[in-house]
């Protein structure tokens, strides 16, 4: 339901308001030389001239049965789930978008994973050591985190670690293919991104921590002898997740938009430089397959958080 | 019984007789506006089997105290300015604050146990009821869960919820106001503890309900035979099951006595200010409650001399001011019978046969 | 929404420069074991003034690398210039140009010679070579090369290339593109003919003296009939030349292998030196000019020349490898007359003399990495150009002349200046930065000028569409303009003739539509002696410079690395400036 939702609206964004707004979406295809007749074929052939609804319907309908198109001198089948042919490079949608998937994904998961680790680690030490130099330094360095922008920490982690020293080697390689090279070509990435978030989970880590560590059961597990790591480990910890996972749920979902800018400093050949070519290049069918899938992936993620609340919170579960 | 006719002990004493024994505590705590004194010179003793009652208005210095006795003022504390506690407990022997944390952590729990006010915030909300009072257990006794489990059921059952083999996986919101006190009260007896606080323990709960756990508490004492300190507010929680009653008042202990006495020959005007807004079923009402006017006292700036002054409506009874200048000490009224009060005890029993009793 | 983008911009250029510097001071240190691609580079600019390790030795892999990949490999779709020059490992044409420094003189490829052109200018015969082979071992024919070019009528599937053929072999469209021709062999288009598989003729409706300019286009490429996948061909075409295609991913990396069945004797043009050729695309500028410094890589497929902190490492420790390269590229300031005060020419003119060349050309980058201050528009490539300078800029060294600015002023009517908007793309480097200067400067003669940067992307239809230009007033254009082939027709047509004005994706901002002007091209197209058409384009041009329509500022300049390994680099002027990289070869 939701994706219809967001079928439609990416679908409005392209065809229909250009089209209020006096614009002619051939325009953007035509390229360099757009006389009428080089605009009236590029109509033709995104179906312009068709009702918007019959157009949006042939859109759905590719997706889940497949479509027909003409390449000229043969009629090809595009097999569903098909997201049509770039405009550009003439190659189906759909292998491209599920080539690019894993890149996002291994560089999300990873990130995610580190991040989590990072941010959680820091904001429980200076939790617990409020005050103190520790409790300062982890802050400081999350503000650092949240203040410099990916394309600098980038662009220094790529200058000193691979050209300089020459450690690793940013060529990205699938996980199928060689896990080595995949996870030497990740490090860089994950570090960088995990960077950028951890120091929100720093900060809110801290601050929930600081608060449970007032909460009445926190004293009933002191209370019942309890060492304090297993009261810190097992009672304020698994209270600390429900604030950093409601924040994970939204960052999940955009996390695209900082894969973009890490995917084209590191050259990772992601949704996101995907997306980044597709929206310069003017390639309708790629921008909005990235736009379905990025969709995808916000309602995944948000299942998936909402799926977790459950099982940190029982008060959550139904029944 | 409880040794009241005992002297007031000063710390340095050596191994006192008795089975609890708390001699000068004082708890300060060091913040931005300056010192709190929230418990600032406290003395009591408690044998085993007997229930003493701590009354007063909240900031008195109550559940200060209790928590000073399980030693969590220390544990936990983090970078933060810790609390300033000095005075001795001695818990069947043992003098607990000199002792090693680690070692009074473990006593957490086994031989001195807690019930907090509100049970809903006192359970940890994403454990299961079970899963809480096996872990309480299960820090103590090397055993497996299942054995753990098998004991949880059955403190469960002791204490009185219904289906306590379904129950025990029951998470608390899932329990009412009353069963989730019953099954505190459960977690807090699974290792047999000698010594039981409970801080308030049906302030929280319906009056129906205040009884029944009220009930449970003194059954469990008669079986399990330990030493209880119940804290409240409400002296009638305290009325049928104390042995013995101590009233706080700004951090220090303005009244101890058996606890018959405090009731019916109470020598603080604060005891009677208290009495005054209890509500009895066993008097007819004359008139409406007469609560204590005037709010507790400030422990940073404790008021000079009787801290009870500002309050007293008796303050200029004694001549000469004294009341705002000297501070009362506890001393002997009657049998095992302790007040701090200028006035003198004539002047006292006189107020309170002629003027307080028959109000009440 | 468009205005907050210019700091945000700036922003990111400090970080780079902050990094650029961290970058080259990381990399003095490891200077001492340089195992990179610098220490033996032929020299400064040795590939800008001549050929650049000159070499016929074969073998090796030629490895280019380019942040932005190929418009299309098929070659009648592709329109950017890089795809140009590198299709010609691929795609051989009848006429080529020819593969020396300095030169983009045209020399027959698949023909035999020049082409055989009748008294009226408007037929063309050729004759193939022998031996001329496809990458399945086939002859390439006549009806090749014919079938090739038809396919650039089928806009709705061959979309994206250049359609002067169309234009000039069949201007009313008569012909519907052979997917939809319904004769047996599909070669319906009668503008072209093979009487047999050697020969072909093209019948022009009009002369155009610049039609083998055009047929030297990858445009001009023959498809195989049986091999044509249509939209799909893109993905992979059909050799016929040297190199053939082992694999293409979009965006990522292509790699050609050489191909056995090209014949070395049957074409002048191509060394084919390399055995292997790969492509990498590489979505980080920075890092691009990083591995070019490492030699990780040869050669910057797109050639746009180095970024600022990858430019100022290589000049300052591999000098050897940089070339500054002269593009035929011309950065200016377009003025739309259709917009007022720009109705009146002394207002134009007024702009001429207000403008500060100097500062124009700091905002591109300076004399290097920018290029030489412009007198006039037409590019020192293309034929007919001069130093015609009515307005003084060289000789005043780019400085305003405040006097004469307020003179002209006075005489457009508007003494104490008047309001306008100037308008840049905010993708394309500089022009904002050069329409901020260009504000500066005019403001100090009156003319309160607003800058709107607009979504480069979308400048077909705000730019190239003179109803929005006058709807939002713009009156100036910062751009810049390069030539699809080197002549006075290629270059300045499309900006300057009258008849070339489109509603849509037009190209003449200004307007301009003057009637000597629209002579001199139709003159120049008559004449098939590209020296006489010279004159006549010098004429236009001066013609273009008097009606102050088009305020050219400098020939854009850059600086590409020219990786240690590369031999026989030069700089080709039929390929704006880039390496001819047919002629590439490595150590």
């Amino acid at each position: 339901m939701m994706l219809l939702v967001v079928m439609l609206t990416t679908f409005a964004i392209f065809f229909v308001i250009p089209k209020w707004a006096g614009t002619d979406p051939a325009l953007l295809f035509v390229g360099k030389q757009a006389d009428p007749a080089a605009i009236e074929g590029i109509r033709e052939k995104l179906g312009l001239g068709d009702p918007v609804l019959l157009q949006f319907w042939h859109f759905v309908e590719g997706i889940f049965v497949g479509r027909d198109y003409s390449s000229g001198p043969d009629v090809i089948h595009c097999s569903a789930p098909c997201f049509g042919y770039s405009f550009r490079t003439e190659q189906a949608v759909w292998p491209q978008l599920t080539e690019a998937m894993p890149v996002t994904l291994s560089l999300a998961a990873g990130a995610c994973l580190l991040w989590l680790i990072g941010g959680i680690s820091a904001g429980v030490v200076s939790a617990l050591r409020r005050g103190t130099i520790w409790d300062r330094a982890a802050m400081t360095v999350a503000l650092a985190g949240v203040s410099l922008p990916i394309y600098f920490t980038g662009l220094l982690s790529l200058a000193v670690f691979s050209y300089q020293l020459d450690w690793v080697n940013v060529d990205y390689q699938p996980l199928t293919s060689d896990p080595g090279k995949w996870l030497e070509s990740l490090v860089l990435p994950w570090v960088t991104l995990a960077f950028l978030y951890a120091a929100m989970y720093a900060r809110l880590t801290r601050a929930t921590m600081l608060e449970i560590m007032g909460e009445d059961y926190i004293r009933t597990a002191r209370a019942k002898g309890l060492k304090e790591r297993v009261v810190i480990s097992r009672h304020a910890m698994r209270s600390t997740w429900t604030p950093i996972l409601t924040l994970l749920g939204l960052d999940l979902g955009a996390l695209l938009g900082g894969a973009v800018l890490t995917e084209s400093t590191y050259n990772l050949p992601g949704l996101g430089r995907l997306a980044v070519n597709a929206i310069n290049e003017k390639d309708l069918p790629v921008i909005l397959g990235v736009t379905l899938i990025a969709a995808m992936f916000i309602v995944v993620a948000n299942l998936l958080v909402d799926l977790l609340y459950a099982v940190i919170d029982p008060r959550v579960r139904l029944g | 019984m409880t040794d009241l006719n005992q002297p007031v002990a000063t710390p340095g004493e050596g191994a006192p007789r008795a089975f609890l024994d708390v001699r000068d505590l004082r708890v300060h705590f060091p913040t931005d506006d300056g010192l709190v004194k929230s418990v600032d010179g406290l003395s009591f003793q408690l044998e085993k089997g007997k229930t003493l009652g701590i009354v007063g208005e909240s900031g008195s210095g109550k559940s200060v105290t209790s928590l000073g006795i399980l030693g969590l003022h220390t544990a936990g504390q983090y970078g933060r300015r810790k609390a300033q506690i000095s005075g001795e407990i001695w818990l069947d022997g043992k003098e607990l604050l000199s002792a090693d944390p680690d070692e009074v952590r473990k006593l957490r729990g086994r031989e001195m146990a807690m019930i907090f006010q509100d049970p809903l915030s006192a359970l940890h909300p994403y454990y299961t009821i079970g899963k809480q009072i096996m872990e309480a257990y299960r820090v103590h006794h090397d055993v497996t869960k299942k054995v753990a489990r098998t004991r949880a059921i059955e403190l469960l059952d002791r204490v009185g919820v219904p289906q306590p083999d379904k129950r025990v996986d029951a998470y608390p919101h899932e329990f009412s106001g009353g069963m989730r006190q019953r099954a505190m009260i459960a977690m807090a007896l699974v290792n047999n503890p000698e010594l039981l606080i409970a801080d308030e323990p049906t302030t929280a709960l319906d009056v129906t309900v205040q009884a029944q756990i009220l009930d449970l508490i003194r059954d469990l004492q008669k079986e399990f035979g330990s030493a209880v300190i119940i804290i409240t507010h409400d002296l009638g929680v305290v009325a049928e099951l104390a042995d013995d009653l101590l009233v706080m008042y700004g951090g220090r202990c303005v009244e101890r006595g058996p606890a018959e006495k405090v009731f019916y020959q109470p020598q603080h005007p604060y005891t009677w200010g208290l009495l005054g807004s209890m509500p009895r079923i066993d008097r007819e009402q004359t008139e409406r409650l007469i609560p204590v006017k005037g709010s507790p006292p400030s422990l940073i700036n404790i008021p000079s001399g009787c801290a009870f002054n500002p309050r007293c409506p008796y303050a200029d009874v004694p001549k000469g001011g004294v009341t705002r200048t000297e501070r009362p000490e506890l001393s002997l009224v009657g049998d095992r019978h302790y007040s701090a009060c200028h006035m003198a005890q004539e002047e006292r029993t006189r107020i309170w046969t002629e003027e307080i009793a028959p109000k009440l | 929404m468009t205005s907050q983008r210019s700091p945000r911009r700036r922003r990111i250029a400090a970080a780079t420069v902050v990094v650029g510097a961290l970058m080259a001071t990381a990399a003095c240190g490891g200077d001492k074991d340089d195992k990179g691609g610098g220490g033996d580079g032929a020299g400064y600019n040795a590939g800008m003034t001549g050929i650049a390790n000159k070499s016929t030795k074969k073998g090796g892999t030629l490895r280019f690398i380019g942040k932005q990949d190929f418009d299309s490999l098929d070659p009648q779709r592709q329109y950017y210039g890089m795809a140009w020059d590198f299709s010609r490992f691929y795609a051989r044409q009848l006429i080529s140009y020819e593969p020396k420094p300095g030169s983009n003189k045209l020399v027959p490829d698949l023909a035999t010679d020049l082409g055989k052109i009748s008294d009226d200018g408007k037929t063309y015969t050729y004759t193939l070579r022998d031996g001329v082979t496809w990458e399945d071992g086939s002859p390439i024919t006549s009806k090749d090369i014919k079938y090739g070019i038809e396919r650039l009528w089928a806009k709705d599937v061959i979309s994206g290339g250049p359609t002067y053929l169309v234009d000039v072999l069949d201007p009313k469209g008569k012909y519907k593109g052979p997917y939809k021709d319904k004769t047996k062999d599909k070669l319906g288009l009668s503008a072209i003919e093979t009487p047999d598989d050697k020969t072909i003729t093209f019948h022009l409706a009009k002369p155009n003296g610049d039609f083998e300019q055009l047929l030297a286009m990858p445009a001009g490429s023959p498809v195989k009939q049986s091999a044509d996948k249509g939209a799909q061909y893109a993905n992979h075409p059909m050799s016929s030349g040297p190199y053939k295609f082992t694999s293409y991913k979009a965006g990522k990396s292509a790699e050609l292998v050489r191909n056995d069945k090209w014949n070395k004797a049957s074409d002048p043009i191509r060394p084919a030196l390399p055995d292997r050729i790969t492509v990498t695309i590489n979505s980080n500028v920075e890092a691009i000019d990083k591995l070019l410094i490492k030699g990780d890589y040869d050669v910057d497929l797109n050639g746009t020349g180095m970024t600022g902190s990858g430019r100022a490492q290589a000049l300052k420790e591999h000098k050897a490898n940089v070339d500054n390269i002269q593009t035929s590229f011309t950065r200016y300031v377009d003025i739309a007359t259709k917009v007022a005060p720009f109705d009146n020419i002394h207002c134009r003119k007024a702009v001429f003399y207000a403008a500060d060349y100097k500062s124009l050309q700091t905002a591109r980058g300076g004399p290097e990495a920018g290029g030489e201050l412009a007198p006039n528009m037409l590019p020192k490539s293309v034929a007919g150009s001069d130093d015609y300078d009515p307005y003084g800029v060289l000789k005043r060294g780019g400085k305003p002349d405040v006097a004469k600015a307020r003179e002209e002023l006075k005489a457009c009517g508007k003494p104490d200046g008047f309001s306008t908007t100037i308008v840049a793309r905010n993708n394309q480097p500089g022009e904002v930065e050069g329409a901020e200067s260009l504000q500066q400067s005019l403001g100090k003669v009156g003319i309160k000028a607003e800058v709107d940067p607009i979504d480069g992307a979308q400048s077909a239809g705000i730019t190239g569409s003179p109803s929005v230009v006058k709807k939002k007033g713009y009156g100036l254009s910062v751009t810049g303009w390069g030539p699809d082939f080197p002549t006075g027709q290629g270059f300045s047509r499309p900006l300057v003739d009258g008849r070339f004005i489109q509603q849509s994706g037009n190209y003449n901002y200004s307007e301009t539509n003057d009637a000597q002007i629209n002579k001199y091209f139709d003159e120049a197209l008559a004449e098939t002696d590209p020296a006489k058409a010279a004159e006549i384009y010098k004429k236009m041009n001066h013609r273009v410079s008097d009606l102050a329509v088009e305020m050219a500022f400098v020939y854009e300049k850059n600086f590409s690395w020219r990786g240690s390994r590369l031999t026989n680099a030069y700089s080709s002027p039929a390929y704006n400036g880039r390496y001819d990289y047919v002629s590439l070869g490595v150590k």
